[in-house]
This record gives C-alpha cells, sequence and structure tokens, in this order.
C-alpha cells in the first residue's frame, strides 16, 4: 500500500486493530467493531464500505479521529458522496480514500473532503507520487462552490469584478 | 450569446492539456485501457463499431458562426468531411484517429468549445429549448439556468463517476420541445405569484426502461437550484443501484423506492447543506444573464409584399416557410428551422460546405447564432421575414430547404449498425427508405404532423418510445426484425408508445409505415386531426387489424 497526501507519501499512522484491541494508542477498526473501540480510551480510527448510511457515523463524530471510505473500484463514485456528506455534517477529523483510485482522481478526493489516498502497491507502481502531485497543476479551478480550501471560478469572479 | 470569460478559458485549456497528459500517460502505461477509457470517454471520445468517435458539446445546442466553421474546418480536416448533429444538441465526428484527438480538443477550445462529458457516467451537456429568446410563450430564456448548470456540472467533484450517465434538460415555455420528461431531472422555469422558480421533474428516460419523469418539486425558488441539483445527484450517487449498468441510471431509483422516498431524502440532503455556500452569487446569475440580453430586433410589419409576392409565384418557398418557420416574440421575425433531414440524406448529418452556408447565413441574418435541436435539425432563431428568400436561396444551393419540419420525412434516427457497436439493426437505411416513399411535398402536407423515431437497439438513442410512430430494430437469429410502437410523445403530454405486435422484416418497414398512415388517414376527424390526436381517440386496435388481419 502506498499512502500519500497533497505533500507526497506519508507514513501511516494509523495500525489495523488485530482480534484484541490494545490497552492504549490509535487503530483502525472495520465499522463492525466500532462499537467495542467506542467503549476502549483509543484514538479511533474507523473503515466503512461504501454503502454505509454516512449518518450512522455522526454522533461519534465526537470519538472517531480517522474515517477511511473503502473504493472497491476507482469507477465506483459513491465514496466521494460519502466524503462530502461526512464533512458536510461536521466531521473534522483525517478522511481517508482506501482502495484502487487513480491519479486522475487525485484533486476530486481532495476537493470532496479527503486528507489522503491509500492506493495498493499494483496502482502504485503504474502510477507513482510524482503523476498524483503532478495532477493537482493539470486541475488548479473549478465552478463548484462549498469546497474544501478552494476559490471556485464563481467566486473569483466576484473578488474580481 | 454566453462568451468565455478569462476563468472558463483557462478551465477548457487547462482539460485540453490533461487529455493530452492521459493520453501520453495510457501509452506509457501508467493508466490501464480500464482505466483510460471513463477519462476518454470524459472527454468526448468513444469507440465505435469501425473507429473512435468524438462527440463536441454545444452547450444548450446554441453556438455561433464562427464556432460552426471550425466544426467545418475539423470535418474536412480530420474527419471525412462531415458531421452528424445529435438528439442531444451535440455534434458527433465519427472518423477521427486517436492521435489527432488532443489537436482537435485544441482547435475547440479556440473558439470556446470543447468535449467534455459528452459521454461517460457523468452529468452530460445540458440541453434547453431551441426556440429559447424567441417563442412567446416562454417565461424567461432557459439557457440563463442551462449554462449556470453547465457550469456548477463541468467536472463536478463528486459527480464524475457516477453509476450511469445524468441528463438535465431545461425549459422556459409550457410547450415542451426539450423531451423535459424524458430526462434525468428536467427543469421548467415557472411564475408563481409573480417569483421565477422552477418546477423540478425526475427519473424520465428512454433505454431499454422507458419511463416518464416524475414530479419532484413543484416550485423551488431560483436561488436554490443548485443546492437542490447538487441534494437530488448525491441521493442517486449513493442509492442508485450499481450491480447492473442497466438498472443504474436514476428513474430505476425513483421507480424502487418511490418518488416520495426518493423525495425525503433529497429534502433531507438539502436541508442540512450549506445552500448559501453551493448557490451562485446574484452577481454570477446576472453576469450571465446579461449574455442572454434578447438581441435588438426592430419591430417590422407582420408582412412582407415583397415576400407574399415570391410565395405565390413559387410554391416550394412557399411550402418551406409554411412548414420550417416558427412565429417570433418579435413581430416581424421568425425563427427558421433548416431541416438536415433531404429525402435520402443520412438524419442530422451536414457536410462542411453546408455547415459553412449555414454559418454564413446565420451571419447575414440570424444575430450569428444558430440552435441545434433534439430533432436533428438546425434552427436560425432571428431571421426578419424580409429575408427569408434569400435565407431559402442560400439553403436550396446546399440542398437543405427540405420543407419537411415535423413532418413524415423528418425522421429522427440513431447512427444504428452503420456505425454503432451496440446496434443490432440498421436504422439510418431505414429513414431513407421510408423518406423516399413518402418524398412529395404534396403528401406530406396532408398526412401533417407526425413524428417518426428509429432506433438501432434497445437502447433507444433514436427515441422510438416517444415517436408518434416508433421503430425499433432488434436482430432475431442473424435476421434484423423490426418492432413498431404507436402513440408515443416527447411533450408535455408525453407518453410512451405501445407495440403493434410482432415485428417485420428490413424490407416491410416501408410499406408497413405506409399501411399505417393510410389507416390513419382513412380514420381521421377531418385534416387538422394529427395522427396522435386520431390514435388517441380510436387506439390500437384498427392499426393492429389493418397490420396483421390479412396475414
Amino acid at each position: 500500500m502506498l499512502l500519500l497526501d497533497r505533500t507526497g507519501e506519508i507514513d501511516d499512522l494509523w495500525p489495523a486493530a488485530g482480534e484484541t484491541l490494545p490497552e492504549a494508542g490509535r487503530i483502525v477498526v472495520p465499522l463492525a467493531r466500532l462499537g467495542e473501540a467506542l467503549d476502549s480510551d483509543l484514538e479511533i480510527g474507523v473503515d466503512v464500505p461504501n454503502n454505509v448510511d454516512p449518518k450512522e457515523l455522526t454522533a461519534h463524530f465526537g470519538r472517531i479521529a480517522m474515517i477511511a471510505v473503502d473504493f472497491p473500484s476507482f469507477a465506483d463514485g459513491r465514496g466521494f458522496s460519502i466524503a462530502r456528506t461526512l464533512r458536510s455534517n461536521g466531521f473534522l477529523g483525517r478522511l481517508r480514500a482506501e482502495g484502487p483510485v487513480i491519479s486522475d482522481q487525485f484533486t476530486y478526493l481532495l476537493q470532496c473532503g479527503f486528507d489522503e489516498v491509500a492506493i495498493p502497491e499494483d496502482v502504485a507502481l503504474r502510477q507513482p507520487v510524482s503523476d498524483w502531485l503532478a495532477q493537482l497543476d493539470l486541475v488548479t479551478s473549478g465552478y463548484q462552490r462549498g469546497l474544501e480550501g478552494r476559490r471556485s471560478i464563481l467566486d473569483q469572479r466576484r473578488g474580481h469584478a | 450569446m454566453y462568451r468565455y470569460d478569462e476563468f472558463d478559458h483557462r478551465f477548457v485549456a487547462e482539460r485540453a492539456t490533461e487529455f493530452r497528459d492521459q493520453v501520453r500517460r495510457r501509452l506509457a502505461g501508467h493508466l490501464t485501457e480500464g482505466e483510460f477509457k471513463p477519462l476518454r470517454l470524459m472527454n468526448g471520445l468513444y469507440l465505435q463499431l469501425h473507429a473512435y468517435m468524438l462527440r463536441v458539446a454545444i452547450p444548450y445546442g446554441t453556438l455561433g458562426a464562427r464556432q460552426m466553421r471550425q466544426l467545418a474546418m475539423i470535418a474536412e480536416k480530420w474527419d471525412k468531411g462531415y458531421g452528424h448533429f445529435t438528439t442531444r444538441q451535440n455534434i458527433q465526428f465519427n472518423w477521427p484517429k486517436l492521435k489527432d484527438v488532443p489537436d482537435i480538443i485544441d482547435a475547440l477550445a479556440e473558439v470556446e468549445m470543447h468535449a467534455i462529458q459528452t459521454s461517460g457516467n457523468c452529468i452530460r451537456n445540458t440541453t434547453s429549448d431551441p426556440y429559447s429568446a424567441v417563442a412567446a410563450d416562454e417565461v424567461e430564456d432557459p439557457r440563463i439556468t442551462a449554462e449556470l448548470i453547465r457550469q456548477w456540472s463541468s467536472l463536478h467533484p463528486e459527480f464524475t463517476f457516477l453509476g450511469r450517465k445524468f441528463k438535465i434538460a431545461v425549459t422556459g415555455s409550457e410547450e415542451d420541445r426539450t423531451a423535459l420528461k424524458l430526462h434525468d431531472i428536467g427543469i421548467q422555469i415557472v411564475r408563481r405569484d409573480g417569483e421565477v422558480g422552477y418546477r423540478v421533474l425526475v427519473g424520465g428516460g428512454m433505454g431499454r426502461t422507458p419511463m416518464i419523469a416524475k414530479e419532484l418539486r413543484a416550485f423551488l425558488p431560483r436561488a436554490d437550484l443548485l443546492p437542490y441539483l447538487e441534494a437530488a445527484l448525491r441521493v442517486y450517487n449513493l442509492h442508485g443501484r450499481r450491480d447492473n449498468k442497466y438498472k443504474a441510471r436514476i428513474k430505476i431509483l425513483v421507480h424502487e423506492i418511490g418518488i416520495d422516498a426518493y423525495r425525503d431524502q433529497v429534502e433531507a440532503a438539502f436541508a442540512s447543506m450549506d445552500r448559501a455556500g453551493i448557490a451562485a452569487p446574484v452577481e454570477e446569475v446576472a453576469r450571465i444573464q446579461a449574455y442572454f440580453a434578447p438581441p435588438a430586433l426592430p419591430e417590422r410589419p407582420a408582412e412582407s409584399p415583397l415576400i407574399e409576392q415570391i410565395k405565390a409565384a413559387n410554391p416550394e418557398f412557399a411550402a418551406w416557410i409554411a412548414r420550417n418557420t416558427f412565429p417570433h416574440k418579435v413581430p416581424g421575425h421568425v425563427a427558421a428551422t433548416i431541416s438536415l433531414k433531404p429525402i435520402g440524406g443520412a438524419p442530422g448529418d451536414a457536410t462542411a460546405e453546408q455547415m459553412r452556408v449555414m454559418a454564413d447565413l446565420a451571419e447575414a441574418y440570424s444575430q450569428d447564432e444558430m440552435r441545434v435541436t433534439h430533432e436533428q435539425n438546425i434552427v436560425l432563431p432571428h431571421v426578419a421575414i424580409e429575408d427569408l428568400y434569400k435565407v431559402w436561396k442560400g439553403l436550396a444551393g446546399i440542398g437543405l430547404d427540405a420543407p419537411n419540419k415535423g413532418l413524415v420525412t423528418d425522421i429522427i434516427a440513431c447512427p444504428g449498425l452503420d456505425y454503432c457497436a451496440l446496434a443490432t439493426a440498421r436504422s439510418i437505411p431505414v429513414a431513407q427508405r421510408i423518406a423516399e416513399r413518402f418524398g412529395a411535398t404534396e403528401r406530406q402536407r396532408e398526412i401533417g404532423p407526425i413524428q417518426i423515431k428509429i432506433s438501432g437497439c434497445i437502447n433507444a438513442c433514436g427515441h422510438h418510445h416517444v415517436g408518434h410512430i416508433g421503430i425499433l430494430g432488434l436482430d432475431k437469429a442473424g435476421t434484423e426484425s423490426y418492432q413498431i410502437t404507436l402513440g408515443g410523445d416527447a411533450t408535455e403530454t408525453a407518453s410512451l408508445g405501445e407495440r403493434t405486435g410482432p415485428g417485420f422484416g428490413y424490407d416491410q418497414v416501408p410499406e408497413v409505415i405506409e399501411n399505417i398512415i393510410d389507416t390513419y388517414l382513412g380514420l381521421r376527424d377531418g385534416a387538422r386531426e394529427t395522427f396522435l390526436q386520431t390514435y388517441r381517440r380510436v387506439g390500437m386496435a384498427p392499426f393492429k387489424e389493418a397490420l396483421y388481419a390479412a396475414a
């Protein structure tokens, strides 16, 4: 797996949970074990499938520090709307897109609220970190408002007039 | 007409650069063919039966002379000298080479055009009324709204990898010329208590499971347009089916969970989002509105003695005026339809020379503006009645003077087996043979308004479900077989056609259509009762009997 964000490759600070949860530290659990993790004092990350109802997580935003949204295929775009819904509902923690997404989707992922992308080895071999960072320069503007960290063309026009 | 500002230019130029880079990375092996496919589709490049096809967006069907001339140049330089205008108000080039496509995209960008999102599982070109700024009954020019949607939907980060394609149409009139109810989302501009807003329909579509759209919102305040669309798309993106591409359109979601459940989810998403942060600022709406200020047409006498005189001496010209013009809200003007259905031609095709002449005529006589219609014709929207003879002469010189708008030979047909990898039967030759059978102007006029629509497979690109007479070409054990439907309608009184019965062979189709039309002529209640009215009055039985009883 290659983990990267808009600065390039980064270290994965989130170990996956084993059969029993540790006493302290941080851990990623599958959604089915979220209840178990919530009962601990751990810093919690949660892996969610892309058919999750994002509203299910809202009540636990105070306890969840990281959500990893599964992309079973780059062509299955449900994860984009899950991220937007989580952000729109007030999730301020870290958001990870996990699966065989492609570098051409990098800016869209960031704009929808993802912070980082975890891709499998075979994608990383074909699409090195340089492809991902180059994408940031290929798509520098867009028309949509209300997205993370970007002034849309509509807002730029307003500033311009 | 809308003109790009520096931001639009940069956006489109970036897309051209990005596509060049995608082609490079595909060739270098960074992208697999599977990964490259949706990217090229999103840039309008589609693989057909014999070659790539490039579909160029003509936003809401509006284009100027400079753009039409560039399309002519592209047709000559990189294609076989012609282009095909489509039912989604776009143009397709059927024979470009992959290596030339980045250059074609650069040439399009020079004239404020692109091929973005004309294919693939994303929000497609927003379509609109070809009589925008012409029709007396419009609440306002729908292209203002369509342009807002064009911008909002261009590379929307959340909605570029949908379960399936997504088509939006906008009309400003009660009388619908956009097939509004056959779109994933249909938007009708309405006035309520003096306030202009939107009626929103959802879940219409053709394909193998045709459905008429249902009402999602009776009245949406204007400022809520983009956030509401965002909510509607989000619910679809999250909950639309992904297990079967034929069940992945929004119409299936709305059908399966019901319009009320879908509406509840949309309203909930809409209520919880930052609506003001997503909506277009009022300054932006005003900026776009200014581009669509009505052209300054001087009022003229409603009748031109000169034109009346020429009409009296020239029946073909008189027939063309009677059929191919539409009243303009400014007296003394009309919108003139250039029929791309010459008898024996391929519906919607135009040669580079024809494109150039249409551009010249638009420049000289129609405020430098043209519209592509979903019936695959071209409209000159702002022609002074006084100039009609010059326009008609110009069109006659290139064989585009057919006086057949809305008549039996004004046929919509998909590319069919002549081009398309999905097709199961030929469409264009069927259209040609029907047109040849009914070619005489007098006969067409006697039959009156009727729409024949032909699809070469069940995906229904030729809109057969909503043809007054629909023709669907199938493959039955290696032989083409054509199913006939009657009573379809794409307008505000939309309905889906009903099958007559077993299909017919390729050679039989013209005769079958003639049989149906003769049956109608025998049954109609006077010359003013149209085919559709007669069918709705008498039903299927007499047509069925005429077609099958002898057998």
